[in-house]
């Protein structure tokens, strides 16, 4: 595997670069739609490497990774409206909440595997959906609009640019990158791929499979929630349909398998090839071009999975799985 | 002075239904033993190993490891006490190299990464994986699977180790490899428990050598003795044959 082994100078010196590049693109791109592009791109490459630690290494698939994102985003909202907690302590809170659910969904499905865990996941986001759907505190149906404050840092606000969003997200999506890349080179990455080969042969190399795949759900989800509080941060309205919805979660998964799952960057190579193409489809075709986007997704899934089912990732690092 | 067994089993009873698969099993294995356990296909052998190792739960009777009551605990902590063990059909981590499966072994007593590869290359070079230790686990061959999987059991620094037909399949020199191996980890202190139906590797290693028939234990004893057991020998080959010695 790549990611367990030191990295060559040449992949170095490509991050670096393309990183200066990343950091560069707020002083000459200046349009509002080429910024709120790659913050989609980051935002979901964010959670594509979210899910990609529960997904990729651990081996659960998770489809319910909105529930994670929607508590993040209502919980640091909430906290902010009803007591004026600055939205940064608000990011940790639902970071917080997001782990507390994980764990109370994670210990009784500590047992499901592969699909079974899968439609659990499911039926979990779908429950916090309707849940908030109904839930008069939260706004229900109607959701929540956030106070405009004055832009600063420290109101996490800011309407004359996008570009310190952009600069806000990149940071969060180079943490979890770092997250990432820690917990897969640690033990706890050897454990979360022993785990996903088999409980069985976890539990007689002295693993608790248990304890191991509940510490994957939790960062998994205490990532995909600092998401959350940023995107409620950044349109200053939520409710169920934008941020609770079963499309985000799949959203999330086709990011990290097109990329490449169980790989480091696979899921922000994903993001910067599927979130333009949603992102474009939608602008350039208007209302009409609804669903586009899911036809090319459709095609690329169809013939990732046909052709490279290590996704985009695997095929640049061909070369590299050979040499070992 | 006779010390304890490290290993006593007493009295297991295993069920599926209508099916009793393991009948009041007792046998005891001493520090430093190779128990060697046969009998015909589902006579319940695998059955006894899961029951010890913590895979099943037995109906009835106890499992004791160095004195302590291990019938419960699940198989996660019995490895961690220092029992580990191998399967029929085996088990690498598929898309990590030979290295890595040894150090996901190693990282039970060593959690620092440098630690647990240094220990791991350590298992390698003992096992004689070593030239493989950067390939990918599904690229090396059946016999290589089973010494990886030997080897990741190792790396968990068991007292006692459990092997489930490590050596069906093989060729012979393959075969003359594995019982290499195997007493080689004996020398190193390491007691082992081996189901086999291969009777050449059986005889060779065992101290003793337990018979089990429909799942009950019918025998146990040398190895010597055990090939000319009248019991064993209408377990294995009938009643007809039996009728002829």
């Amino acid at each position: 595997m790549v990611s367990v082994r030191t990295l060559t100078r040449r992949q170095i010196s490509l991050f670096a670069l393309v990183l200066a590049l990343l950091l560069l693109y707020p002083l000459f791109v200046k349009g509002s739609f080429p910024m709120h592009v790659m913050i989609m791109v980051f935002l979901f490459a964010m959670m594509g490497v979210a899910w990609n630690i529960m997904g990729g290494y651990a081996g659960m698939f998770s489809f319910g990774q909105a529930a994670f994102f929607g508590i993040g985003a209502y919980t640091s909202s909430y906290l902010l409206m009803t007591y004026h907690l600055s939205p940064w302590l608000g990011l940790l809170a639902g970071g917080a909440f997001a782990s507390l659910a994980a764990a109370a969904i994670g210990i009784p499905c500590s047992n499901l595997r592969g699909h079974y865990f899968a439609i659990a996941s499911i039926a979990f986001a779908e429950i916090v959906r309707i849940h908030f759907n109904n839930w008069k505190l939260v706004g229900a149906a109607e959701g929540l609009t956030l106070p405009i404050l004055d832009q600063s840092l420290k109101n996490f606000e800011f309407h004359s640019s996008k570009a310190p969003y952009y600069y806000i997200l990149l940071g969060f999506l180079i943490l979890s990158l770092l997250v990432c890349s820690w917990v897969s080179t640690s033990r706890m990455g050897f454990y979360f791929r022993a785990i996903k080969e088999s409980h069985d042969l976890a539990k007689v190399v002295g693993i608790n499979f248990v304890r191991y795949r509940l510490a994957a759900i939790m960062i998994s989800a205490f990532l995909t929630a600092m998401a959350g509080t940023f995107y409620a941060q950044y349109i200053l309205y939520l409710d169920p349909e934008s941020v609770l919805i079963l499309p985000i979660s799949v959203q999330v998964v086709l990011v990290a398998m097109l990329g490449g799952s169980g790989s480091i960057m696979g899921p922000v190579i994903g993001a910067a090839i599927l979130l333009p193409i949603s992102e474009g489809t939608r602008v350039w075709l208007g209302p009409k071009g609804t669903g586009i986007d899911m036809i090319v997704y459709g095609t690329l899934i169809m013939l990732i999975s046909a052709y490279r089912p290590q996704g985009v990732w695997g095929l640049l690092s061909r070369t590299d799985r050979r040499k070992a | 002075m006779s010390a304890a067994p490290l290993l006593e089993v007493q009295g297991i009873t295993k069920r599926f239904g209508g099916l009793l698969a393991n009948d009041k099993i007792s046998f005891t294995v001493n520090q430093g033993e190779i128990v060697g356990i046969i009998g015909p296909n589902g006579s319940g052998k695998s059955t006894l190993f899961n029951c010890i190792t913590g895979f099943y739960r037995p109906e009835g009777g106890r499992v004791l490891y160095q004195g302590r009551d291990i019938t419960r605990l699940t198989a996660d902590r019995i490895c961690k006490l220092g029992i580990a063990r191998t399967f029929q059909i085996v088990q690498v981590i598929s898309d990590m190299t030979v290295l890595e499966n040894v150090m996901t072994g190693a990282f039970l007593r060593s959690p620092s990464k440098d630690v647990a590869r240094t220990k791991a290359e350590e298992v390698l070079r003992f096992t004689g994986l070593w030239q493989k230790r950067n390939m990918v686990a599904t690229a090396i061959t059946i016999p290589d699977k089973k010494r990886l999987e030997v080897a990741m059991a190792l790396a968990t620094e068991p007292k006692l180790l459990m092997l489930d037909e490590a050596m069906a399949g093989l060729t012979p020199f393959e075969l003359k490899e594995m019982l290499t191996l195997v007493r080689k980890v004996r020398e190193n202190g390491i007691s082992l428990v081996i189901v086999e139906h291969v009777m050449e590797a059986v005889m060779a290693l065992s101290d003793r050598v337990i018979g089990i028939n429909s799942g009950r234990k019918i025998v146990e004893d040398v190895p010597e003795k055990i090939v000319v057991n009248p019991e064993v020998i209408r377990a294995y080959l009938g009643e007809r044959y039996h009728a002829r010695t």
